[in-house]
């Protein structure tokens, strides 16, 4: 049971220090590694904030957008958590979450209230998974296949139904539904008051610290508030619960746990529905806090940020929460940035904190030899052929640490030159962030993963 | 023995025959469920369909279809999933757009300018997903999804008003490309069978190019090294690696390959149709593709027909609009339970076919005993 070490900023101060300092993060618990990563983080937040001539960064606005646009990703991310931990690789979420947003904005619409909506939402992504887990379960269709079959479904439903319902309703369109109402949100008076005066007092660094925290408890959303709480309630049920075990085998091996009269296709039938009950969810979520209305395509790939928020936490709940509140920051940020005048300023900062990530990794990697370990899947053996001799000579470059080292290096120089060389950021800078960043953890933490071992392996009952 | 023949050639149609009933089926409860003349919107299609004019839209719409599939069909037969065939014929069709719009050349050589260009910006794009995977092992599931996204939402998007032709037409669009750079219509060739084409519709010369892609796929996957290497770690990786095929040279060339087919989905756009780039750009093919591919088993013949049966529902989907029968998205949900009941039907069979073996295998024995 060993933590993912989270590879940014933070770890890499935390590590790139003297031997003892090394030894006494590793022994520290998950969450108090989260800790004092985000901390780090926001420290170095606060520094780019100096020079870049901006306070957004730190601003409780941004945190408070990262945590409201984060809610869909970590909803979809736990999806993939039940449905992959059964050992079912789930690439619809894309199109269960789509399923969600049409389901939850005719649920709040019909009966008039957002919690129907969320409930609503929560069964079309169900009856999504459904379909998913009677292709894979049941047919043993490649899950793949049947993932990318129902990305193409749901979608063309959702159109089709939003123009028979939505565009019959006043307020609607043919591809867009009245405004639904949000389920209100509340502060946490005492703290948010000490927190505010904190930020205030305009210290370096603790009043930033105050001003991110400012942003979480303030103005949240009943339903975010909500979504938080699956969180903890999905670690519970995955690693306490006799379901839970009970699932967990079926994604570890099945053909044991079949022999000792777990019924694998029942548990992976209600593990696939969860899961696309939970991207429903994260569809309804979209309609009712985001937007306000349904429109087509406004899930915009969020259902892939899950599933690569879920590999980053590898497979773990919390892990997927740090991840999903990573990949939202540039949407938050840019959502705030864009909206204010002098707009991209922040966002242009991000570059910088962007190459300064990069560098610190450049230098972790480079001090501990990097992870030479070759790629999961792969086989290091095939390096006879004109291009695997090429990409060992690129593996290789640099000797110690490797060529990771300085493709850190050049990718954190390439940030800093972009820096440099603007003002402010292109609008379309912070549409493609997300999922740069996506690229660029996987790129240099993919290999620290253990993934569920049967995920993605068709299991038949009787088959050995 | 002649019954057992019988048997797996029914087999073999059954599955796409049940499937397309299913989906007629199911589509049928929906158009009635939602108000719709089920019957009559059928027979409309059918109708629409077999006219000329229609047939030529339906090769039209089929061709970039049948593209895109055979683009992600090559990585498919070696279990590589290469969702980034959307991202990748955008962005190689516009930069193919921009290089065309700037060349002056011979008609021939700027048509294969054009053509190289796209292809060569849709193996680069395929073959950093690639390069992802071999080097550090990233999920190309993963990496074409977010590369399909860094393509269009930011680079295309980034870059296209740097070359906006005319800024105050309502569809901004890059400079057209000259005469040169466009590939002749094949409305002359199709008209020594039949009668005169009228509408002004005209079949795009990508047509020739795609069956030229089909045949080549065709060749190299059945009949090539290369091929047999592809298929063989698809089916077992395990057993090509112990075979001495490399398994990363394989990732590499399954994506180069697939990205240069890629490259072509959007040239019935930029060589035949508004010889630009512009914000109407078609999209969606990439994803479109990846249906056509599963339901044609990825194989050259069966995607053709898949391709043209898209192709068809395509093109009903305008007449559907037109005639107010019902709501022309009806023709994408027939699109998707044809694709999900067929890649179920298609395990089913699979699984009639394996029990068949063992009954076979079982009687053998027995009759040598």
């Amino acid at each position: 049971m060993s933590n993912t070490a989270p590879l940014d900023v933070a770890s890499v101060n935390g590590t790139g220090g003297s031997g003892g300092i090394t030894e006494a993060y590793t022994s520290l618990p998950g969450w108090a590694r989260w800790m004092i990563t985000a901390a780090l983080g926001i420290l170095v937040l606060s520094i780019v904030e100096e020079f870049a001539g901006t306070s957004l960064l730190t601003s409780d606005v941004t945190s408070s957008a990262m945590l409201r646009w984060s809610i869909p990703i970590l909803l979809a991310g736990l999806g993939g958590l039940f449905s992959e931990r059964s050992g079912v690789v789930n690439i619809g979420l894309e199109g269960m979450m789509i399923l969600g947003t049409w389901a939850g904005a005719w649920g709040a619409l019909e009966f008039g209230s957002p919690w129907w909506g969320l409930l609503t939402g929560f069964i079309g992504g169900a009856l999504g998974g459904l379909l998913h887990a009677i292709a894979t379960v049941q047919f043993g269709v490649d899950q793949i296949v049947s993932g990318v079959a129902i990305n193409i479904l749901a979608p063309g439903l959702a159109r089709y139904l939003s123009e028979r319902v939505f565009g019959e309703m006043q307020g609607g369109s043919v591809s867009q539904s009245p405004r639904v109402r949000s389920a209100g949100s509340f502060t946490i008076p005492g703290v948010s008051d000490v927190l505010e005066t904190i930020k205030d007092w305009g210290i370096f660094f603790i009043s930033d610290v105050a001003s991110v925290l400012l942003g979480f408890v303030t103005d949240m959303r009943w339903f975010t508030l909500l979504a938080l709480l699956i969180v903890p309630l999905s670690a519970f049920v995955l690693t306490r619960t006799k379901f839970g075990l009970r699932v967990r085998i079926c994604g570890e091996n099945p053909s044991a746990g079949e022999s000792l009269g777990v019924g694998i296709y029942r548990h992976k039938y209600v593990a696939v529905m969860i899961s696309g009950a939970l991207a429903g969810l994260a569809g309804a979520y979209i309609v009712i806090e985001l937007s306000g209305l349904y429109r087509g395509g406004q899930t915009v790939g969020r259902g892939f940020i899950g599933l690569a928020a879920l590999i980053f936490g590898n497979w773990r709940a919390v892990g997927i929460l740090v991840g999903s509140l990573l990949f939202s920051y540039p949407f938050g940020l840019a959502l705030i940035d864009f909206d204010a005048s002098g707009s991209g300023v922040a966002t242009r900062a991000l570059l910088l904190v962007i190459a300064i990530a990069l560098y610190a990794t450049a230098v972790y990697l480079w001090r501990t030899g990097g992870d030479d370990a070759p790629p999961p899947e792969i086989d290091a053996a095939a390096y006879d052929t004109p291009t695997s001799s090429y990409m060992k000579m690129v593996a290789t470059l640099g000797g110690k640490g490797g060529g990771l080292t300085l493709l850190a290096f050049g990718l954190g120089t390439v940030a800093l030159v972009w820096y440099l060389l603007t003002e402010s950021a292109a609008a379309w800078l912070p549409n493609t962030m997300p999922y740069v960043l996506v690229l660029l953890v996987l790129v240099f933490a993919a290999q620290r993963l253990r993934p569920p071992k049967a995920a993605g392996v068709p299991y038949r009952r009787g088959d050995h | 023995m002649n019954t057992g023949l019988l048997r797996r050639v029914g087999l073999a149609v059954a599955a796409p025959l049940v499937s397309a009933a299913i989906a007629i089926l199911i589509s049928a409860i929906v158009l009635e469920l939602s108000g719709s003349d089920a019957v009559e919107t059928f027979r409309t299609m059918i109708e629409n369909g077999t006219k000329l004019e229609s047939m030529i839209d339906m090769l039209n719409r089929a061709t970039p279809l049948y593209l895109s599939a055979i683009a992600a069909a090559i990585g498919f037969r070696m279990n590589l999933f290469n969702i980034g065939v959307e991202g990748q014929y955008i962005l190689a069709a516009f930069v193919a757009a921009v290089v065309g719009a700037e060349l002056d050349l011979w008609a021939p050589l700027h048509v294969a300018a054009i053509m190289l260009t796209a292809m060569l910006v849709g193996a680069a794009w395929s073959g950093l997903a690639g390069l992802l995977k071999v080097t550090r092992g990233v999920n190309e599931v993963i990496s074409t999804i977010m590369l399909n996204f860094i393509a269009v939402g930011g680079l295309v998007a980034g870059l296209l008003p740097k070359f906006i032709d005319d800024p105050t037409a309502t569809n901004q669009g890059t400079t057209p490309i000259a005469e040169s750079g466009r590939l002749p219509d094949l409305n002359s060739w199709v008209e020594v069978f039949t009668r005169e084409i009228t509408k002004g519709r005209q079949l795009t010369g990508v047509f020739v190019v795609a069956i030229i892609v089909g045949i080549i796929y065709h060749v190299v996957i059945n009949r090539s090294r290369l091929g047999f290497d592809i298929r063989a770690s698809g089916m077992n990786p395990t057993a090509a690696r112990a075979g001495g095929v490399p398994p990363k040279r394989m990732i590499m060339l399954a994506m180069v390959g697939g990205g240069l087919v890629a490259g072509l989905v959007g040239m019935p756009e930029i060589l035949s149709d508004t010889n630009a780039y512009d914000q109407g750009f078609v999209q969606g093919l990439g994803f479109a593709g990846i249906a056509v591919a599963l339901l044609g088993r990825n194989t050259a013949l069966g995607m053709a027909f898949a391709a043209l049966l898209f192709g068809f529902l395509d093109s009903s989907a305008a007449v559907l609009q037109v005639s107010n029968l019902a709501s022309s998205e009806i023709v994408v949900i027939m699109q998707a339970t044809i694709l999900l009941v067929a890649v179920i039907a298609y395990e089913v069979v699979n699984r009639i076919r394996q029990r068949d073996e063992v009954k076979r295998a079982a009687q053998l024995v027995e009759a040598s005993a």
